[in-house]
């Protein structure tokens, strides 16, 4: 049985004190909990920024590599390890901003990986620039008459790319991010959870002022229409729905082709080629007509 | 037989590699010693290029710039590459186009043979190899019967169509020559194995236990992906990523989770993979990657070759941390350099890079054998079961810590590109852990240094002159070196396979050294004098974007 201590660490913690970072932690933690995953059973990736040091506090496998560059290594592990529950945990800046191709092309893929966007809308351990998700308008450090283009809608962007699990939630609100992390990991297929967190230091409004501006998804929303779901995705960022906004049934995932003739063992697991079936490879290169 | 040198021209997308591949065959067939080589235009019709064919009775594995039989297959091509052709040699034109030039010539209406005798201008690729074949004295018999292997799949009707009208083009090629035609080429016992260096990789590189690859098509190296993806037994994953950053990222997540995994690239995609070279340096994951080289800057000259990125595969990553270049020169030397580059990746935790280029990747090169290094491949993982705690960065003598993949056992992996703990947390201790962690990586490439191979020498330890060489340039310094030693030369040549790190070398001083190379500013002169402090005499440079050839060679020393 896993307990939650079991996925605490002594790690130095570089966060802000108060940070709504922490939220997200206590919040993946109890969702792995909740579904029964050992440490050892999980795979967290992560790129560079405040966020993307979420995997050194949370005991799991680890793999904090590039900025920008978390989604291709988790398809990767992915691929190489089927049965490896691989989870990139990243902030807005580094998979919507430098990893924005990566995510674009995972959606196409369709890997089955969960993606936790930490959405601060500014980068913070650069000390508060813009990020792809700033409002339009909205002075930063940089950027200081104010952000001159439109925020990326990459929430409506992976549900019209077919993501069959699109969810948003607040950090400040740990039961139902929880819930929602569950879902999104049960989730067979590529799931995005945006998670609204937002910076006490940089940031321009205090926590309360993003509370004020959730909107809590109806319980009359049919999950699996996708105009709809694109329409609420859309009414970011003056309002920040909350909920799932779009699962459906599973799809083909990615590599299953390749799987359906090798198995689910890990690449590493497989026996070696027979040296015949290469031998023969070669031989064939013999010209002798 | 006297060596000959054949060049078949045309433009992109009229079958010159057909004809050139099918008369190449032919020859083997028939137990000569053929090899082939390619240059063409960045682009799928029209333009320039030639399928170039050496043929001896032992093999001559290098290219050659003359030519004594042309065979060109529009009036465009026959213009560009008749100054190829040597005095008294033969042009087969389809008969538009030639002049009265003193030269002898063929003309074989190659489209309208290929309709009347196989019913479709399709045919006309046949017809081209039945005249060449002709020319040289090679028998139709031999010809017919390639071309019957090679189109066996698609039915009878194809291979009778492709018999007739390389008889045809044969029989008005040979009319024409009247009593010029050579007499037929005796049968010869000797088989060869015709192959390209980069159609090995793959063989190879699954022989090492290699399971994974991703890439970004980006000539010369997409063939090597491409053979994985026609080649399901293999069992090994491909993904065309979305660009090459994705690939070699997806290749180091595959690595970190235990599979071996391999990338392919040319020097623009290897600009794009860069940041990641320095993070498998830094997380310790071992990773190979093809760079198939090809002239720059930037776009360079796409479809041609060059051996510029040395230096830049060498510096290539900020930071500093070990890793491994191996340049094969022939596709024997590409099966052994590919085996070894997955065994140094995984014993020393690094990226290894295999230089090659557009020359060894679209080369066809005459074999006397083709063979796979002995033994299973290991894969240097540590044992789970042995371990009380586990720490991914564990500091040891040899800076090698064990190393147990993501989801290997109950063991927990943690990999950081920061600085990190020997546990793998982020860590800003520049007391300890940072110097400890710098001298750690550093000790890995000490120790890799002393498992590097030494360079083949070739006469040079006696030669007033040595020819220095690395990676494809190997079959034009062997030939410029019988070439010069029949003129009296006392020379010899050193080739490098492991041009980094360098293993420990001996230069004479009382010789004169040289090295030969595809770039203009002598790359590997200047690694070798900065690792040895030998400055060489010169180098014999080439960077027009056509292969090493042993006439440059010898040209420099006349």
């Amino acid at each position: 049985m896993t307990r939650i201590e079991d996925y605490r660490h002594d790690v130095e913690n570089q966060w802000c004190p108060g940070c709504p970072n922490f939220g997200v932690l206590t919040a993946l933690q109890r969702a792995l909990v909740a579904l029964r995953l050992a440490p050892h059973e999980i795979c967290l990736v992560s790129g560079i920024g405040q966020a993307a040091k979420l995997p050194h506090y949370l005991r799991a496998n680890v793999f904090n590599g590039l900025h920008g560059r978390a989604i291709p290594a988790a398809i990767g592990i992915q691929i190489a390890h089927p049965s490896l529950k691989t989870i990139v945990t990243s902030g807005d800046g580094d998979l919507y901003g430098e990893g924005g191709n990566h995510f674009l092309h995972a959606l196409r893929r369709n890997p089955d990986i969960t993606l936790v966007v930490h959405n601060n809308q500014l980068y913070a351990l650069t000390k508060g620039q813009a990020s792809p998700t700033t409002p339009r308008g909205e002075p930063t450090r940089l950027q200081i008459r104010g952000v001159e283009v439109d925020p990326a809608q990459m929430l409506a962007t992976a549900i019209v790319h077919g993501c069959g699990f699109v969810a948003r939630g607040f950090a400040g609100e740990i039961d139902e991010l929880e819930s929602l992390l569950q879902r999104a990991i049960a989730y067979r297929g590529l799931s995005l959870v945006e998670v609204i967190q937002p910076c006490i230091t940089w940031g321009h409004h205090p926590i309360d002022w993003y509370r004020q501006r959730l909107e809590p998804i109806k319980n009359d929303h049919d999950p699996t229409d996708r105009a709809r779901a694109v329409d609420l995705a859309l009414r970011a960022p003056d309002k920040l729905v909350v909920g799932v906004l779009y699962e459906i049934p599973s799809r083909t995932t990615f590599g299953s082709s390749f799987r359906n003739r090798i198995g689910e063992m890990p690449l590493a697991e497989l026996p070696d080629i027979e040296r015949a079936i290469l031998e023969e490879r070669l031989a064939r290169m013999a010209v002798n007509l | 037989m006297k060596p000959l040198s054949l060049f078949v021209a045309g433009a992109a997308g009229e079958g010159i590699q057909t004809v050139g591949d099918a008369v190449a065959r032919a020859f083997l067939t028939h137990g000569y010693a053929a090899f082939s080589t390619s240059e063409f235009e960045s682009r799928i019709r029209g333009g320039r290029s030639s399928y170039r064919i050496r043929v001896a009775d032992q093999p001559h594995n290098a290219p050659c710039a003359t030519a004594d039989v042309l065979l060109a297959v529009n009036p465009t091509a026959e213009a560009h590459y008749r100054s190829a052709l040597n005095d008294g040699g033969l042009l087969i034109t389809a008969g538009q186009g030639e002049d009265a030039d003193a030269r002898s010539a063929v003309c074989v209406p190659f489209q309208e043979l290929a309709v009347e005798h196989g019913g479709a201008r399709i045919y006309a690729n046949a017809v081209a190899a039945g005249a060449l074949c002709a020319a040289v004295g090679l028998p139709l018999p031999v010809l017919q019967r390639v071309l019957a292997d090679a189109f066996a799949a698609r039915g009878e009707e194809i291979v009778h169509a492709n018999a007739a009208s390389a008889k045809a083009g044969y029989d008005v090629a040979l009319s024409q020559l009247g009593a010029q035609a050579p007499t037929g080429l005796p049968e010869r016992p000797n088989r060869y194995t015709f192959a390209s260096a980069h159609d090995v990789i793959p063989i190879a590189a699954s022989a090492a236990g290699c399971r994974f690859i991703a890439a970004y098509p980006m000539s010369p190296s997409t063939g090597i992906i491409t053979s994985f993806a026609k080649d399901p037994e293999l069992g090994v994953f491909f993904e065309q990523a979305e660009d090459e950053i994705a690939a070699i990222n997806m290749a180091l997540g595959a690595s970190a989770a235990g599979a071996r995994a391999m990338t392919a690239t040319s020097g623009g995609g290897f600009a794009l993979m860069v940041e990641s070279v320095s993070l498998a340096g830094m997380m310790e994951i071992p990773i190979v990657i093809v760079l198939a080289q090809r002239p720059g800057p930037a776009t360079g000259l796409p479809t041609r070759t060059a051996q510029e990125d040395l230096l830049f595969a060498l510096h290539a990553g900020h930071g500093e941390f070990p890793r491994a270049l191996l340049a094969p020169s022939d596709p024997q030397k590409t099966v052994e350099a590919t085996v070894r580059a997955f065994d140094l990746a995984d014993r020393y935790q690094i990226p290894v890079i295999l230089l090659t280029d557009q020359f060894l990747a679209d080369s066809y090169f005459a074999l006397e054998q083709l063979a796979l290094p002995p033994g299973p491949a290991k894969r240097h993982r540590a044992a789970p079961p042995s371990m009380e705690q586990y720490s991914r960065y564990l500091l040891t003598d040899s800076g090698v810590s064990p190393r147990l993949d993501l989801g290997q056992s109950t063991h927990l992996v943690v990999l950081d590109s920061d600085e990190h703990t020997e546990a793998g947390h982020i860590t800003e201790d520049l007391e300890r852990i940072r110097p400890a962690m710098v001298r750690k990586r550093l000790e890995k490439g000490r120790r890799l240094r002393e498992a590097m191979e030494q360079p083949e020498p070739d006469g040079a330890e006696q030669a007033e002159i040595v020819l220095i060489g690395w990676g494809s340039t190997r079959g034009a310094i062997d030939e410029a070196v019988a070439a010069l030693r029949d003129r009296g030369a006392s020379i010899g040549s050193l080739h490098f396979t492991d041009v980094w790190p360098l293993p420990p070398l001996e230069l004479r001083r009382d010789a004169q050294y040289w090295t030969v190379e595809g770039n203009a500013t002598g790359q590997f002169a200047r690694l070798l004098r900065s690792e040895t402090g030998y400055s060489v005499e010169g180098t014999i440079a080439r960077y027009d974007g056509l292969p090493m050839d042993a006439e440059t060679i010898v040209r420099a020393f006349s």
